[in-house]
């Protein structure tokens, strides 16, 4: 090694001695990686809108985006915490991730659908607003929290269904299951036979809609601002009186208040979503789960009743993906099967996703929930419309072959104009190749780290002598 | 076995496994009901149908044939899948993109030839299998019939751009990753997937387009109860013109009148085309000491490779007889269906794997039996369900197959 390489070696030795402890400290502390992360996306896209929306309209711009940004980084969050129960902590390849959210949607759908709506549904909360002695808001809101838990528990049901035949076969067997299950569960969403139709006994009108999609109940965020949450000319509450002049006066929507509004409850709900995970992980349950995702034999060996344990945190794993799919959808007032939300594409996100940030680690999960939803979902996009903006490029040809013949004629920038424009298409490619060397360079993600204290208490503090002969240990 | 016996033991697979036995028992009841339909009996009780019904014998005939048709292409496509999946151990996610690859890749082939034999189109059109502005799948008249040539050369290409494609992705995100768990092989396979997929949205957009027009075909009719067989060409723009119609003079059924089969030329070209490709590959997995390497490697990789078995020549040649029969299945396909659009190999890969899965892995034999399983399954339950559902029927049935015999029909590992 020549001595200039040396040099360079100490230089950057030095900076890391010195940067070390700073950046440790402000990473040590779970929470304030994410908050840095979240942090780092803003500036970044606060950058994007600076370049991409015209001054006027800056400040209601940015706070839509940003919205939007966490708005995606929260769901996604949860969905992968949901995953990382599976696959993280128990190694489920579960692949049908949407199939569960469809089914925690659609229930909640045709709980809380009144019986007079095409499709109609059961109308719960209007039945709780109808029969319980207190106030109609509050009984309607009472009847959303149970349909949302019925959703819950129908996903719990359907992946109880899926688990309990299936988690007996090997984890590709597994995968196959729950992708088929996942379809099965869009395309007879997809059919007319189901659009509306009469519970054969009971003869109770149902319907999903079928390719026309189907109402979810309105927001109850709104309720929060308005005084009837489905109609706005029925004015404003003291809150709304008192927020949305104020924020009108700095250019930013109303909607876009609500959408913040909601978001930020869903930052609570996430966070709900982690502490629950992170009992989980250190309950002597939790211990299992890990046990069974390193060895399931010497899990059984030491007595451990692998299957029902399995069943179990699929059960659990599945509720926690319909409740993120209800909260999803819950946002619109609307949903239909053909939305991308249902495709098994959705599995995949997720997926990488949980990649990203590393199988098994909760804070891993919602680091990677927020890198996806920012930088591969919605950055290519804002970078494409940057390129397209300030490039002043020509407008972009039809088709690809187009694009091509210029190349010969050694003009890059047709094929550069048309790149952007299909940029929705590159971005896929984007993802199907940082998935390929994710998996080939680094398939543990971010944080991902396989070998965890089985320990409730925190291991790090042992005394360097213990470490050095404990330590180590890769899988 | 006497009566006693047979009797204990059903009484014990009663006991051990009733979720066998409840599947047994639906499929006895819809078998019972399936002959009922054909022999045209139907049992009521009051005003609710319980059984039987009526299923004219060409709606059955048609069903068939369709899900033979189907069943073919989806067990050619299976044979890459099932050889991958046993020597390389592996789901691999990206097969049913490497079907869309063929036949973009074949058709975009046939699409030039046609164009510029007939004069039509500028070639980045045709190249892009009709992506923009240009002749219409009408104008250009592609089928077997009035341009074999383009369609030969077009399946030729197919074969080959898809091995060139199989082993170069083998050689990129594969070959590197030997010897991981199955897992992050198939999750990397969702990575290929993704990168193949829309890249041909990229180059040949999204939208789903029309292939071929017109064409030949072969009817089974009875007219007045005499048999006919007739061979008609129908090409756009001309009128139809009957090559021959041949009456059975010599059985009558009363004075039946109906088609009862309508084959078209694009159909009868993937049945033969299919089969004899099958017929080929078992001649050469039989015979020849490749095939009785990759049964040794999909049993024990080690064993095999201390034996002296190059096992990466016998992985190259898995890819490269796998992505052969691969592409021409996509190329196919799209030739039967006469449309093509960028998620055709994406919506059949679940039922690929359905008839791999039935067939048993790595059983080549299995993925043919397989795929006319499923082909059938996906036409024949139109009986008792609507068309919505018919995936989804295919999908259960290759659920309840890992769940009561995950080996598959053809059981365990042969790879011939």
């Amino acid at each position: 090694m020549s001595d200039r390489q040396l040099d360079v070696r100490e230089a950057v030795d030095t900076v890391v001695e010195r940067l070390g402890p700073v950046v440790e400290r402000i990473f040590a502390r779970d929470i304030s990686m994410i908050l840095v992360a979240m942090l780092g996306i803003y500036v970044l896209f606060t950058i994007f809108g600076f370049l991409l929306i015209p001054s006027d309209a800056l400040v209601g711009g940015l706070a839509n985006t940003l919205q939007r940004v966490t708005f995606l980084t929260a769901v996604y969050a949860m969905l992968v915490l949901a995953l990382n129960l599976h696959w993280g902590y128990t190694g489920l390849f579960n692949i049908g991730v949407a199939g569960f959210m469809a089914v925690g949607v659609y229930t909640v759908a045709v709980l809380t659908n009144p019986t007079t709506a095409s499709p109609p549904g059961l109308g719960v909360p209007m039945a709780f607003a109808a029969t319980l002695p207190i106030d109609p808001g509050v009984a309607h809101f009472l009847g959303l929290l149970f349909s949302v838990l019925v959703g819950m528990l129908a996903a719990a049901v359907v992946g109880a269904i899926a688990a309990v035949p299936a988690l007996r076969l090997r984890a590709d067997y597994l995968a196959i299951v729950t992708v088929a299950l996942s379809e099965i569960i869009r395309l007879s969403l997809l059919s007319t036979t189901l659009q509306e139709f009469t519970l054969p006994v009971a003869g109770v009108e149902l319907g999903t809609g079928a390719g026309r999609g189907i109402n979810l109940p309105t927001n109850p965020v709104r309720a929060i601002y308005y005084n009837d949450p489905t109609n706005t000319a029925a004015g404003l509450t003291p809150v709304g009186e008192a927020i949305f002049p104020a924020v009108d006066a700095v250019g930013i929507n109303s909607t876009v208040v609500v959408g913040w509004t909601y978001t930020l409850f869903l930052i609570l709900v996430v966070a709900g979503f982690y502490w629950l995970l992170v009992r989980i992980g250190n309950s002597p349950f939790g211990r299992i789960l890990k046990a069974i995702r390193e060895d399931e034999e010497v899990a059984q060996s030491l007595g451990k009743d692998t299957r029902v344990v399995k069943v179990k945190v699929f059960m659990v794993g599945c509720a926690l993906m319909g409740l993120a799919g209800i909260l999803w959808e819950g946002s619109k007032g609307f949903t239909d099967p053909t939305s991308t939300t249902f495709l098994p594409l959705q599995t995949f996100y997720v997926f990488i996703a949980l990649i990203i940030g590393g199988a098994g680690s909760n804070t891993g999960s919602v680091l990677g929930g927020a890198l996806f939803a920012s930088l591969l979902f919605e950055g290519p996009t804002f970078v494409a419309r940057i390129f397209s903006e300030y490039l002043e490029l020509d407008t972009a040809p039809r088709t690809f072959a187009e694009a091509f013949g210029e190349l010969f004629a050694l003009d890059p920038t047709p094929m550069l104009a048309y790149g952007l424009e299909n940029i929705s298409a590159l971005r896929f490619v984007l993802l199907g190749l940082l998935l390929i060397v994710l998996m080939q360079y680094r398939p543990e993600g971010l944080l991902g780290h396989r070998t965890e204290e089985a320990a409730a208490v925190d291991l790090r503090d042992r005394s360097p002598a213990a470490a050095a002969d404990g330590g180590g240990g890769d899988e | 076995m006497g009566t006693a016996d047979i009797l204990a033991s059903g009484r014990d697979l009663t006991v051990e496994r009733p979720a066998a036995v409840l599947v047994g028992v639906l499929a006895a009841l819809l078998a019972l009901d399936f002959v009922a339909k054909i022999a045209g009996f139907e049992l009521t009780v009051g005003s609710t149908h319980l059984l039987g019904g009526s299923l004219p014998i060409e709606r059955l005939l048609t069903l068939v044939w369709d899900g033979l048709v189907m069943g073919l292409a989806i067990g050619l496509a299976g044979i890459g899948l099932s050889m991958t999946y046993s020597i390389l151990s592996f789901a691999n996610f990206s097969h049913g993109d490497l079907v869309t690859s063929g036949a973009f890749a074949g058709w975009a082939v046939t699409f030039l030839i046609a164009g510029l034999v007939s004069g039509q189109g500028d070639v980045g059109y045709l190249l892009s299998v009709g992506s923009g502005q240009g002749p219409t799948s009408a104008d250009l008249a592609i089928n077997v019939v009035s341009t074999p040539l383009a369609i030969v050369l077009g399946l030729v290409v197919a074969i080959a751009a898809t091995i060139v494609l199989s082993l170069l992705i083998d050689r990129l995100v594969y070959e590197p990753m030997r010897g991981e768990g199955a897992i992050s092989l198939l999750i990397a396979s969702i990575g290929v997937a993704l990168v193949l997929r829309y890249l041909i949205v990229f180059v040949f957009t999204g939208t789903n387009r029309g292939l071929t027009s017109g064409g030949g075909r072969l009817r089974v009719l009875g007219e007045e109860g005499r048999l006919v067989f007739e061979a008609v060409v129908n090409q756009p723009g001309q009128p139809r013109e009957v090559l021959f119609s041949l009456g059975l003079p010599v059985v009558r059924f009363g004075d039946y009148t109906a088609e009862l089969m309508n084959v078209t030329s694009n159909e009868l070209t993937l049945v033969v085309i299919a089969v004899s490709l099958m017929a080929g590959l078992h001649v050469l997995l039989q015979r020849t000491k490749l095939g009785k390497s990759m049964r040794a490697m999909a049993d024990n990789e080690d064993l095999a490779r201390v034996t002296g078995i190059p096992t990466e020549r016998v992985i190259r040649a898995t890819w490269l007889i796998g992505g052969g029969l691969t592409g021409a299945s996509g190329y196919l396909i799209a030739l039967e269906r006469g449309t093509l659009s960028f998620n055709l190999g994406w919506v059949l890969l679940l039922l690929i794997f359905a008839a791999v899965i039935l067939g048993g892995i790595g059983s080549v034999y299995g993925a043919m039996a397989g795929g006319v399983v499923i082909g059938l399954a996906n036409t024949v339950s139109l009986v008792w369900i609507p068309s919505s559902f018919t995936t989804a029927a295919a999908f259960a049935i290759m659920i309840l197959m890992l769940l009561f015999k995950p080996e598959g029909l053809f059981g365990g590992v042969t790879t011939a």
